[in-house]
């Protein structure tokens, strides 16, 4: 029990100090369960993040998981991911039925139109990133041509088109295999 | 009603969701086509705050996108179903192998959905860009900040701020 609190204790710590999560969530995890705790070396920690990425899901509820998992099986799993999803729910619900009594105000009502302004300013930076690092062979690009016209001209569904986009690659990296 | 409805839509963005950050976005801005519980100007905003509040932002977006739906349960709900699909697959993951590595196939159909979320998330924020770039002021405000973001590489709670300050300063 003592074991599965300090779980939570420790996720609820890094669900309060991150910002973005995801990778943003690696130092401070790297500091408290590979140095301080022990819990898991630094290469088990890089391989933990390949896995996230590989697997379903937001990376750090995967991650605490596993770590949670790990450490105490089923229950640690959920007290791990309790603690890293409660500061959001607490922040958010807050946070969330305050700004409901705001967003009448003119001035918050400009405020949020330039933060607007902003939020399709980072996606675009987000963009340009992602496409730096993933749209470097003519695969990748032909995928990504065809799903933005699938999205644009048909307007498929999010899901349809991760669904379809793997089915399209697993097929494709069978035929090479074959061929081979 | 609305909480089931809630519930199954998130479990599914949470079993579609691959990667982390933003890949929520677009599956959130598929549902204000199909649901009244938010609209896109209203999730813009949700992004916003998301990313200036600690913890994941895919967490803090089913948190608001649920709470905007049905109030506190909403948000607790959407959360909920945004995490199962996680610690089901992660405890199988776990539990078959002490060492599971990505293997070839997993490798393949990954480097298909890359490119696609890509696309996805690009597709949301032409959506954004729709309804916040409404006039040649908001362009000129764009262009600045993502010259400022390239340059400089602050965290976005910088920008977030710097961003509604001008919105009160130009009354966008």
């Amino acid at each position: 029990m003592r074991e599965l609190w300090k779980l939570f204790e420790l996720f609820f710590k890094i669900g309060l100090f991150t910002f973005g999560g995801g990778y943003a969530m690696l130092p401070l995890l790297r500091a408290e369960v590979v140095e301080k705790r022990k819990f898991i070396t630094e290469q088990e920690l890089l391989d933990l993040y390949s896995i996230g990425q590989c697997t379903p899901g937001i990376i750090s509820i995967n991650v605490a998981t596993f770590i949670g998992y790990q450490q105490k099986k089923i229950w640690g799993a959920v007290a791990a991911t309790l603690g890293i999803v409660l500061p959001s729910v607490i922040i958010i619900t807050l946070l969330a039925s305050v700004l409901q009594k705001f967003t009448d105000n003119r001035y918050v009502a400009y405020a949020f139109a330039g933060i607007r302004v902003c939020v399709a300013a980072l996606i675009a930076d987000v963009v340009y990133d992602l496409a730096k690092k993933n749209l470097n062979n003519y695969f990748a690009a032909a995928i990504f041509i065809a799903a933005m016209i699938l999205l644009v001209w048909l307007d498929i569904s999010a899901v349809l088109l991760v669904l379809l986009a793997g089915m399209v690659a697993l097929a494709a990296g069978e035929i090479k295999r074959i061929r081979k | 009603m609305t909480y089931l409805l809630l519930l199954a839509e998130f479990f599914k963005i949470g079993l579609f969701a691959i990667g982390g950050g933003l890949v929520t976005v677009p599956f959130l801005f598929d549902l204000t086509d199909r649901y009244d519980w938010f609209s896109k100007a209203e999730l813009t905003n949700m992004i916003a705050v998301s990313e200036s509040t600690p913890g994941p932002i895919g967490v803090n977006m089913a948190t608001f996108a649920g709470f905007n739906a049905a109030g506190v349960w909403g948000g607790i709900i959407a959360t909920f179903g945004l995490v199962l699909p996680s610690v089901i697959i992660m405890i199988m993951v776990a539990k078959m192998m002490s060492k599971y590595s990505c293997n070839v196939r997993v490798h393949n159909v990954l480097s298909g959905i890359r490119p696609a979320v890509l696309a996805l998330i690009l597709y949301a924020g032409l959506q954004v860009a729709k309804i916040s770039i409404t006039g040649s002021l908001e362009i000129v405000v764009f262009v600045g900040l993502l010259a400022m973001m390239r340059l400089w590489k602050q965290s976005p709670i910088i920008y977030l701020c710097l961003s509604a300050i001008v919105g009160i300063v130009l009354r966008l």
